[in-house]
């Protein structure tokens, strides 16, 4: 018996001191398309911090001399119609496009989780209002209500980000309300209720934490979601404005020259897209490493 | 063990081996097991939870689960014939129709989006000759023969208790007649009152249908009240196996006596209920030798090295240990 | 069930009416005196504040949004185009059919598509089937719809010359915009049909059903299917606004003369009115077809139609 206990222990331990976070990161390398996701992340993010360091060209600085060029040793992806070199824009359009991701979903973070913990906490009057104002949100498909509220602000980075965020408050609110809601009825809130904390401190130290699960994934998902709502409107012009580089709006001016010069569509698409993969594999990665249960 | 009286045998598994076979390793679930049971017996096999008893029953029914399940070797003799030989039609066949079972859980049994009446019907349409509506008479019948008003068979399962959802699973496995039930844990997952209830139903069935069965359990007090014969279970294996009687007074397997001990009298007053010290072994990584030394007290050196034989020690009493073969000098 | 129904109705009226709240005021408060906007820029001020008398323009906010609910309710009248002076009302209902066969050409596709793919990746699971349909699943909920768009047009439209680029008149012209539209929603099908099948699929009922001797393929295709589309079947819903609001998107590529191109165009010219129509309009749309889908959902699980009762 002590023999088998013995077998059994330096495993046990060795799992406990690796400790939950460590946990999860270990999880997470054993998903090779979620390794692929967070390093394509890893670059974009390494891209758009030193976007100035790496880029070739200036991203905004018109060369008549060379435009519409296909993709050369001098300009790899190629020039635009003003003669704007398509890799430097591209590179330095991870900045804007990384840039409204996080701050869109650190905005509807923010503000959704708030009202969703608040909503579920407090059960009753409160989180009735609340969640009705969220019902009411929620019946406007999201990118019709981003589109409606930069409509309405004008088109310009910030409120491009506000919208983006806020539409997708409501998102957030349901899901923090919901782990909130299973998690207010566990016997250790009874148990930090009962050695007199206030409401505040339980939901901060002991709710929030326990439903980071599902916030974690929804929000790597949600930056995707921002960023390709992102492009859309600036696709149709309501986004960051010309001459910065944004890809949506690479694609959009791109489009009337796509009979001649398709790739002034195709990079720009193709960045949009290996970035939303990215997220959206280390998203679900996430979902899993965090949630071994869930894993099939 | 008893080797001449064969063809008598109802059901005869012989070094049945099912492994799954999952990404952190191999799980070795039914190792070389062996069991016998006779028509109209009702025999009880019971241990811990994953010595083994429902991939048992559900090897039994072809129904591992694959992958990551496979039933590596050995011989399941049914009437004579050899089921892990039958293709998957004739298996269809025998399912349901020759073997049922009813598994342990009624809550989640039942299809959720069915009515009962349709579920039982299924049952019989698939086994005999009947039209839709004559089924779902028969399937009213069946229910009325569990203790159900036939007017609920309209039903959808969520409107029935835990106990009636179980009555209805029985009346499932029932529907057509079949030589032989397994029933996995068939009142775990029910209240204690609705337990007794159940399992006097079980019983009456069972002598009305003069099927055989199988009921897996880990509660001794229920073998007591409804087997002949008993199985005991260990990390894949048979460990004992024994007429009812024989095995309660004298339980040989060390296992068997440590989970006589454990389990709490009526007319002794203990302060603290011995238990058997340790934990059932990691199926991915089961000891050398004999599987429970250990956390056995009384084992040898050879224990450690050799995996035991099952033994006869009278009267069809069998158990796999080196300790009590010694002893018994057998 | 009929109680439930009215219930809904009944629930579904103040989301509305907050909705209609919601974009009246985004747009109120937006910069612009819509007075100027009509009249233009060289009207007389006496012009402009008969104009803001007329309409109701000097009175407190409340008021207006009171006259726009009541005039939307009981005449349909949700205001008038800045820039082609007809009555929203009239261009949206125009535009409409245009939209609501792109959407539901797209949803249709996303069915006859997702669910059979689902299917097979879950009862297939870790096969190359299951692999490359969830590859391609991923690529699809990651591909932007106007790039997509973008790339059709250039495959199909200018190099192989095989479908139109533009318009909706026809049924080959309604191929491109449809199966571009469609892409996230198919993905989205397959993934939820998939793992909903998986859950299904392992559920005891399932085991019950195998152990009756039933054939396979009725354990799945009806035991088993019948429970994993309920989830699929709410996911439809939440797709169809999504559908509805890529529209707007997918109509500007391929010019379709429908809500989203003239919601576009509007928010081009600063054409408010217009705006908060579509806007309004599509969410009404969107919450009649939740509406719709939430009905068949207690439709075909009968635990929530018991819970009805």
């Amino acid at each position: 018996m002590s023999e088998n206990l013995e077998n059994v222990t330096p495993e046990l331990v060795k799992r406990k001191r690796r400790g939950a976070f460590a946990e999860v990161l270990f999880r997470l390398s054993k998903s090779p398309l979620a390794m692929f996701g967070l390093a394509i992340i890893l670059l974009l993010i390494f891209c758009a911090l030193f976007a100035e360091a790496i880029s070739p060209y200036s991203p905004i600085k018109q060369d008549l001399m060379h435009m519409f060029e296909t993709p050369s040793a001098e300009h790899w992806l190629g020039t635009d119609e003003f003669g704007r070199d398509i890799l430097s824009r591209l590179i330095y359009g991870a900045r804007v496009s990384l840039q409204v991701g996080f701050i869109a979903v650190g905005i509807a973070l923010v503000v959704g989780g708030m009202l969703g913990a608040v909503s579920g906490y407090y059960s009753g009057w409160l989180d009735n209002s609340i969640m009705r104002v969220m019902d009411v949100l929620l019946s406007i498909p999201q990118t019709l209500l981003a589109i409606a509220i930069v409509a309405a602000l004008g088109p310009s980075l910030m409120n491009l980000m506000i919208a983006v965020g806020i539409s997708a408050v409501p998102t957030y609110a349901r899901i923090v309300r919901g782990s909130v809601l299973s998690i207010r009825s566990m016997e250790f809130i009874e148990a930090a209720r009962a050695v007199g904390s206030s409401d505040l401190r339980i939901i901060l130290r002991h709710i929030l934490p326990n439903s980071m699960a599902p916030i974690i994934v929804q929000s790597t998902l949600g930056v995707a979601s921002a960023i390709l709502n992102a492009a859309g409107l600036s696709f149709i012009g309501l986004g960051i404005q010309p001459p910065n580089p944004e890809w949506g709006a690479m694609l959009s001016g791109g489009r009337q020259y796509i009979r001649d010069f398709p790739h002034m569509t195709l990079y720009p698409g193709l960045a949009i897209m290996f970035t939303i993969l990215a997220l959206n594999f280390l998203g679900d990665g996430l979902r899993d490493a965090l949630d071994p249960k869930l894993k099939r | 063990m008893s080797e001449n009286n064969n063809n008598n045998l109802m059901l005869d598994i012989k070094d049945l081996t099912i492994h799954y076979e999952t990404d952190s390793g191999v799980v070795h679930a039914v190792e070389g097991l062996n069991l016998q049971l006779g028509h109209g017996e009702t025999l009880g096999l019971v241990g811990e939870t994953g010595a083994g008893k429902t991939t048992t029953a559900l090897g039994v029914m072809r129904l591992i689960p694959n992958p990551p399940g496979k039933i590596k070797s050995g011989e399941i003799i049914f009437n004579g014939e050899n089921l892990l030989d039958k293709s998957e039609a004739d298996m269809r066949k025998i399912r349901g129709g020759k073997i049922a079972m009813i598994f342990q859980d009624p809550m989640t049994s039942l299809n959720p989006v069915m009515t009962v009446d349709k579920q039982i019907a299924e049952m019989i349409k698939l086994h005999r000759n009947v039209s839709e509506s004559e089924a779902l008479k028969l399937a009213g019948d069946m229910l009325e023969l569990v203790g159900i008003r036939r007017e609920r068979a309209k039903d959808y399962p969520h409107q029935f208790s835990g106990g009636m959802k179980q009555r209805v699973v029985i009346a499932i496995a029932l529907a057509c007649d079949p030589e032989l039930l397994i029933a996995d844990e068939p009142t775990t997952a029910l209240d204690v009152t609705i337990q007794a209830q159940v399992l006097e139903l079980m019983k009456e069935l069972k002598t009305k249908f003069s099927a055989s069965m199988i009921l897996i359990t880990h509660d001794l007090g229920i073998v007591a009240d409804i087997c002949d014969k008993v199985a005991i279970m260990y990390a894949g294996r048979v460990v004992e196996y024994a007429d009812k009687r024989s095995l309660y007074s004298n339980p040989i397997h060390p296992y068997t006596n440590g989970l006589f001990k454990s389990v709490p009298s009526i007319d002794e007053d203990v302060d603290e209920l011995p238990v058997i010290p340790g934990l059932m072994p990691d199926p991915m990584d089961l000891p050398k030798g004999c599987a429970f030394h250990p956390r056995c007290a009384l084992a040898m050196n050879i224990c450690s090295q050799e995996q035991p034989k099952m033994c006869d020690f009278g009267n069809g009493h069998c158990a796999a240990c080196h300790v009590m073969a010694k002893r018994y000098e057998l | 069930m009929i109680r439930y129904i009215i219930r809904r109705i009944l629930f579904l009226i103040p989301v509305l009416i907050g909705v209609a709240f919601c974009v009246f005021t985004l747009l109120y408060f937006t910069p612009g005196d819509p007075a100027r906007m009509v009249l233009g820029d060289l009207a007389t001020p006496e012009a402009i504040q008969e104009f803001r008398d007329k309409e109701g323009l000097n009175d407190p906010f409340l008021v207006q949004f009171g006259n726009y609910l009541y005039k939307a309710v009981f005449k349909g009248d949700i205001g008038r185009s800045y820039s082609t002076k007809r009555p929203v009302m009239t261009e949206i209902m125009t535009a409409f059919p245009y939209t609501l066969k792109l959407s539901a050409f797209a949803m249709l596709i996303a069915i006859i598509i997702g669910i059979p793919c689902g299917i097979i990746s879950a009862i297939k699971q870790y096969s190359w089937f299951d692999t490359i349909t969830m590859i391609f699943a991923m690529i699809g909920l990651s591909m932007p719809v106007f790039w997509l768009g973008l790339l059709l047009i250039l495959l199909f439209a200018v190099h192989l010359r095989w479908l139109p680029s533009s318009g909706f008149s026809t049924f080959k012209a309604m191929i491109l915009p449809s199966v571009a539209l469609a892409a996230q929603s198919i993905s989205m099908v397959t993934r939820m049909t998939r793992s909903s099948m998986l859950e299904v699929i392992r559920a005891d009922y399932i085991r019950t059903a195998r152990a009756k001797g039933q054939l396979e393929s009725i354990v799945i295709g009806v035991h088993a299917l019948r429970n994993a589309l309920i989830p699929v079947v709410t996911l439809c819903g939440l797709q169809f606004g999504q559908l509805l609001s890529g529209a707007i998107l997918t109509e500007s590529i391929f010019a379709v003369p429908g809500v989203g191109r003239l919601m576009v165009n509007a928010i081009m010219t600063r054409d408010y009115p217009m705006v908060q129509g579509g806007v309004l309009f599509i969410a009404v749309t969107f919450s009649i077809v939740n509406l719709l889908v939430d009905l068949l959902y207690a439709y075909i699980d009968p635990r929530i139609k018991a819970e009805l009762r």
